[in-house]
């Protein structure tokens, strides 16, 4: 093909899968280096088709547990598997311990397997800002199952829905009574619910209660939340789990609701983008320290020094 | 995404070749660097070189540090440095933390261990010579 040999040097070592490669990229991604920048530019037409299964719930829910069992499953069906596995930034001092590894043991010489751990550098959400970027990389290299784990914390790091095609929220028993599930954000975005640890006392109940708060609906008409009992350790119930993601693949491409996930996830996506580049462009406006001037002082409020702003600089532009 | 040209920050392997279970120094070494501002990605116990060598390259990390205090390092570290070498990583900075006989720390400076810390060493010690030997010394 004659676009085969307009892409740069590094995009054609990563699509032949050259891993230190797509290690170095998803650096540069991180970095926001230019020439990561291009090989991504490069590479975004042969994007898209990856399956991104996010994993999220709150911290010590066993995650990370879950993701080495799905590993080895994944790898039992002969599937390539990558894993990108989110840990938090200091806001103190910018540094991070992403510990995500010590539970995936798997061989060392297997090259069905990735895993790469990102800090969240800031970012909220429960993800890196890169993320999208580093999922795209690990496609063009050859990987169609990418496993996203997001920061584990609370009930509003709902991000994972902006990036993942399926999303598994991961609860264990005794997280709460019932009211918990009425709440909004992590119940929300789930595709599918799982109980992790499965085997303590009180997990029967959490199904229940799960399951309860499914067939409430509210979310996508079209699909029921299923409920899957899953031991990580043991393990048990990985088989079942990922049916159930798979079943939700299946859902998503026979009701036409996987383009339309990704028209949402895209605009998402440039809006982000823009709004980061208008943000950038902003705080350098010379402007700014006069309009601040009056809003410190009193006289003006922030919400008119805003609009005022934004009507001025309309009307300067365009 | 247009962003303060600040320099990303230092990515560091912490592992633990061989058997022995002690971990705490490699999690103290761990919480200084993260807390001097570095990436730390933590890949714990009983770790094999061929593990902690694949974690490197996966991670892209710019310098390893490894803890042993089991007395294998000479049997370990040699095989670590090698598959760095053969895994055409570059020169990953690699740093060891233990107890380690004179005689032998000659010998694995000469292999190429670029520092090499005792008991009594600090933790300060320990994170300037990590931006050092990543050319972060600013």
């Amino acid at each position: 093909m004659s676009s085969e040999r307009r892409l740069p040097p590094a995009a054609h070592a990563l699509i032949n899968g050259d891993r230190r490669v797509l290690a170095r990229l998803i650096t540069g991604a991180e970095n926001d280096d230019p020439g990561a920048r291009a090989v991504l530019r490069a590479i975004y037409p042969r994007t898209g088709r990856a399956w991104l299964v996010g994993l999220a719930g709150p911290l010590g829910v066993g995650k990370s547990s879950l993701l080495n069992a799905l590993i080895s499953h994944l790898r039992g069906l002969g599937q390539n598997v990558a894993v990108v596995a989110v840990d938090p930034s200091s806001p103190f001092s910018g540094g991070s311990v992403l510990g995500d590894r010590i539970r995936l043991d798997r061989s060392p010489d297997d090259p069905g397997v990735f895993i790469r751990s990102m800090a969240s550098r800031g970012h909220a959400g429960g993800l890196a800002r890169a993320t999208r970027e580093v999922a795209r990389l690990l496609e063009a290299a050859g990987f169609g199952i990418i496993l996203l784990e997001t920061v584990g914390s609370g009930q509003v790091d709902v991000e994972i829905r902006e990036v993942a095609t399926t999303s598994v929220v991961v609860l264990v028993p005794h997280l709460g009574d019932e009211v918990q599930t009425l709440k909004a954000g992590l119940f929300e975005i789930a595709d599918v619910f799982c109980v992790n640890k499965s085997d303590l006392p009180g997990a029967d109940r959490a199904r229940r209660d799960l399951m309860e708060f499914a067939s409430l609906g509210g979310g996508d008409p079209g699909w029921t939340v299923p409920v899957v009992a899953t031991s990580a350790t043991t393990p048990s119930g990985i088989p079942e789990l990922w049916q159930a993601v798979e079943a939700h693949e299946r859902y998503l491409d026979s009701s036409g609701k996987r383009i339309e996930g990704e028209r949402r996830r895209l605009t998402q996506e440039i809006l982000a983008l823009a709004e980061s580049r208008f943000v950038a462009d902003l705080s350098r406006d010379p402007t700014l320290p006069r309009r601040l001037e009056p809003v410190l002082a009193r006289r003006l409020d922030p919400e008119t020094a805003a609009r005022r702003w934004w009507v001025e600089r309309r009307k300067g532009r365009t | 995404m247009p962003s303060a040209k600040k320099r990303p920050p230092i990515r560091v392997l912490i592992a633990k070749p061989g058997l022995d279970g002690h971990d705490r120094g490699a999690k103290v070494v761990a919480r200084a660097l993260r807390d001097a501002g570095m990436e730390v990605i933590y890949a714990g116990l009983r770790q094999t070189p061929e593990a902690i060598v694949q974690a490197a390259m996966e991670e892209d990390v710019d310098i390893v540090g490894l803890s042993i205090l089991s007395g294998a390092h000479m049997a370990l570290i040699p095989k670590i440095l090698e598959l760095i070498r053969k895994e055409g990583a570059g020169p990953i900075p690699v740093f060891v933390g233990g107890i380690i006989p004179d005689e032998d720390a000659r010998r694995l400076r000469k292999l190429g261990v670029k520092a090499i810390f005792g008991p009594g060493a600090s933790l300060q010690e320990i994170v300037e010579s990590a931006k050092r030997l990543t050319g972060r010394t600013s």
